[in-house]
Order: C-alpha cells, then structure tokens, then sequence
C-alpha cells in the first residue's frame, strides 16, 4: 500500500470509528476542517506509526506542522523514502 | 488588594479595557457600577455560590463580582459530569447557584455599591482517578500570588487563552488579565480554533496561552497568521522541543515562555530561555518558589499552593514541611532537568486526564477480554495518547476475530468514555505482567 493510501484509509477509518463524513480527500484540503480534531490526527500518527513503522513527527526537533492534507501526505512521503520505503507503488 | 473589583479601576488614561467573549463584550471599567446577576447580587452575600455557566464570559463577568462577596466561589468546570454535581454541592456546601440564563442580557441592573470586603475561599475543581472530581480550596492571595510581576505589563497589553478560565490554567490568564492593565479575549463554548484565532487577530491579542495540545492545533490552522502576538506561552502539559521551536519559527517576533503549574501546587516557575525542561540550577535555589526532587518527583513549596482539600479527609495536599508532592517525573541529564510524565499513570491527552483504571474498566466489559492495561503512547500531537494491552480469555486462532474485537471493543469505549480516552491503538498479547501485590506491572 503507498503511503497516500495508508494515510487515507486510515482517515477513512478513523472518521468512520468516530460517526464522522468526509468530505472529500483533496490535497488542499485544511486537515482540522476535515472532520478530524487535533484528537484524531494525533491517533491517526499513531496508526501510521503501527502501520508504516514511522513517525515523522518525532524524528526531527523542527517540523513545520501540516495545515493541509497535501502537506500531511508529502511529509509522510518524505520520511518513507528516508526510510526506504517505497511510497510510489500504488495501493 | 483585597478583590477583583479592586483592580478594575486600572485603566490607563485615554484607554479603555474590555473583555471580549464570543457574543458579548463589557467595558471592565464599567463593570463596579453595574451587575451581571440581575439585581440578586445581594442575596449572594456571604454564601457559597456555585458558578456553573455554559459560557465563560458568562462565569468571567458573575467572579468578577462575587470575589470578595461570596463566602465561597465554587468554579465549576465545562465539562463536569452532571451526576458529579450534587457530590459537589454537597462537599463544598453550596447554598447559591448562579447559571447563565440571561446572565449577559441583564447586564445593565444598578445596584448599591457594596461596602464591604470578605477573604472569598475559591474552591476549584479538578479530574481525580474515580472521575470525581477533586475540589481545592485557594484564596484570592493563593490564586494571584505568581502574577506580581506581570502587572507591570504594558497598557496596550490583549490577553487571550485556548483553555478555558474555569481551570487553573485558564485562571491565571483571567487574573493577569483583570488585574493588570489591559484586555481579554474569552473563547466562546464550542468555538473552533481557527475561529478563535481570527477574534484574537481582529482584536490585537498580544499575549496568549494554552498547552502544547492548543498550540499544535493553532499551528495547523490555517487562521495561525491572524495572530501576531508578543508573548506565547504553554502550560498544563510537557512543552517539548519541537513545540517551542516550531513557535519560535512561526511567531519571530514573539518570547515563547513554558510554565509548570498545577491545580493543587499552583503557578511553580516560568521558563523563558526557549529550552525544554528547567535549569537545574533552579531546584534548591531561594525564592518565591523553592523546588525540590525527591524520588524523581518535583516537589514544590510556595504560598502559591492550594490550602487545602474542601472534605478534609482527601490525603493531605503538602508535606510536613509544606511542599506539595506533584506527582510529576523528572530526570536530570546535565544541567537541565526533564519531565518524564505522571508518577500515578495518569495519562495527559491534550491537557486532559485520562486514568489508565476506567478505561481498562470499560475494555474489560467485553466478554471475549480476560484482562487489559492501559498505557501511556507519546504524541507528537496531544503530548500522549491512550493505548491499551488487551489479554482475550481464549487464544484463539489470532488471525481471525482479531479486528473484530478491534472494533467491538472501541465501540464500547466510544458508549462509555469521552473521547479522549478511547484507546487510539489496541494491542493483543498473550499475557501481562503482575507485580507482587497482585496488581497489574505498570510501567513508564
């Protein structure tokens, strides 16, 4: 699975544990207008953390914090290639 | 300065000061002359008032006038569970209710000025291991007590905050906000972040607080740019490194302070030199605070500390020598202490407390469960998450009804905890460990 897929599918997942729509997952969409609280992404980096094996977050002193959904996926993309993970492959 | 009234007339020549709520806003100045309580004021005299409103500009505006009229201020949190409240009436014995139906709207009675001043016991609520809250009794002196050097702050001062003033936290803010020279911007009840964010730019907030938790989110809004503040500052959780740089990064021109307080101990000490943790030139020095490390526990002793529990028969708050135990873990690595998180397990998800027992308790409703831990997962995000370790009565075939028991078991979580409790990740294991008392092995 890539990590955009792993990402959205966890989102997906989590929207759904919580009762919650979505709307739709574009790359310019605000993370905090998406449904998810602070309280959600935090579980949703703790999945991916599970899943990928990574937490980008927590690898640096100095992350800029992601505001949309397309800065969320690309700084997970970064990190999986620093982790030699490929992130190309589709789902 | 015996009360809050006291301190209103400090409004710099030329200036007004207000307080800005989410619907409402009141000239501060304005306020001795007039009445949020509807003319019934009076009736409160020398009782014991419980302060449970859905807005806290509505609670804001009914302390302001009850500090130094009511015998005691009970201040009720937003978020206390209902079936909690006749405990609390009772405790702390509460003979006045004031609640917000048209507590803003009436906001223009005139009633006589009141000449005379009582020492007000404010009592303060906060999350104990049942769910029940603890209750802390402070005074006006306790509660202002760290603030005296932030009074010399400038007129043009604009105080904001992401927590809510019926926590201590949020207390502080409102003190050095009324007190001092200049004006507050109050969030409304369910107000987003970002919308928050937009009325702290709009009226030129300058200094503004919250956790770490609130600060992440403000950061990840879109709305952050609104604000340009002078001073940031983060209490109420563990301000990592990350934080704090990514602040420094954001606001340039801002001092980006960390604090340590705590309901029970008070307001211990201010960090400003942008660092994690403390110097630990601090622990031992003289000083309005005087701190101590006993066991790896921060120990603080200050006339900042709660004066005592409202049911006296709750463990004692201090020491024999007056320091209070907070229960916070620190390690020293050079010369700089580190907090390392809760000694009793509690867990902190955002600022708020999560207790490893009641959701181990839920978890264990499922019939398919022999026993769970809960424990504590550090987020980038909230400071720490909920996780839990969950032993099944049969070791089945693993594969299989796992995910099921994923879901069925968040599903009883979400009926019965708030959200913040509900495990964010569910960890199947053969077995956990028992510590020799017979009780479940926790570790950090």
């Amino acid at each position: 699975m890539s990590v955009k897929a792993a990402v959205i599918s966890e989102i997906q997942q989590i929207a759904s544990d919580n009762k919650r729509s979505l709307p739709p997952l574009t790359d310019d969409l605000v993370l905090l207008d998406s449904g998810l609280d602070s309280l959600a992404i935090a579980i949703l980096v703790a999945r991916l953390e599970e899943q990928l094996g990574f937490d980008p977050f927590s690898e640096s002193d100095d992350v800029a914090y992601p505001v949309t959904l397309g800065d969320f996926i690309r700084f997970y993309d970064h990190a999986a290639q620093s982790h030699g993970v490929d992130s190309r492959q589709p789902g | 300065m015996a009360s809050i009234r006291d301190s209103l007339g400090n409004t710099p020549a030329g200036r007004q000061r207000f307080l800005w709520g989410a619907t409402g806003s009141v000239c501060l100045g304005d306020l001795p002359s007039g009445t949020s309580l509807g003319g019934r004021a009076a009736e409160l005299a020398g009782r014991s008032v419980l302060v449970a409103t859905r807005d806290q500009f509505a609670a804001a505006l009914a302390l302001i006038e009850l500090d130094g009229l009511a015998k005691r201020l009970i201040v009720c949190t937003p978020d206390l569970p209902p079936e909690h409240l006749p405990a609390v009436v009772a405790k702390a014995g509460v003979d006045a209710i004031v609640s917000d139906d048209d507590l803003v709207r009436s906001a223009a009675f005139h009633i006589p000025h009141f000449t005379f001043h009582i020492p007000t016991e404010w009592i303060l609520l906060t999350s104990g291991t049942t769910g029940a809250p603890k209750m802390l009794v402070h005074s006006f002196a306790s509660l202002t007590a760290p603030i005296g050097s932030m009074l010399a702050q400038g007129d043009d001062v604009v105080w904001g905050t992401f927590y809510d003033i019926r926590r201590y936290g949020g207390l502080q803010i409102f003190f050095r906000a009324v007190m001092g020279r200049g004006s507050f911007v109050l969030s409304g009840p369910g107000e987003s972040i970002g919308d928050y964010l937009v009325r702290l730019g709009a009226h030129g907030a300058t200094h503004v607080s919250g956790t770490p938790s609130h600060w992440r989110r403000a950061l990840m809004s879109p709305e952050a740019r609104a604000l340009s503040p002078r001073y940031v500052r983060l209490s109420g959780e563990i301000a990592d490194q990350a934080i704090l740089n990514a602040l420094r990064a954001f606001y340039p021109h801002a001092s980006v302070g960390h604090a340590f307080a705590s309901t029970e101990a008070g307001v211990g000490f201010e960090v400003n030199d942008g660092l994690e943790g403390f110097p630990a030139s601090m622990v031992g020095a003289p000083g309005d605070v005087e701190i101590t490390v006993v066991d790896g526990s921060l120990r603080l002793r200050s006339a900042r500390i709660a004066a005592r529990y409202v049911d006296g028969d709750s463990a004692a708050l201090a020491d024999e020598d007056g320091f209070v135990d907070t229960g916070d873990m620190v390690e020293r690595r050079g010369d700089r202490y580190y907090f390392l998180g809760r000694r009793s397990g509690m867990i902190n998800v955002g600022g708020l407390k999560v207790y490893p027992e009641e959701v181990e308790a839920a978890i264990n409703r499922h019939p398919a469960v022999r026993m769970s831990m809960v424990r504590s997962k550090r987020s980038p995000i909230t400071g720490s998450l909920v996780a839990a370790d969950v032993v099944l009565k049969t070791e089945s075939d693993p594969g299989e009804a796992r995910p099921d028991f994923t879901r069925e078991i968040l599903q009883i979580c979400h009926e019965r905890l708030a959200p913040h409790k509900i495990p964010a990740t569910i960890r199947f294991v053969p077995a956990l460990e028992i510590a020799a008392a017979g009780k479940l092995a926790r570790h950090a």
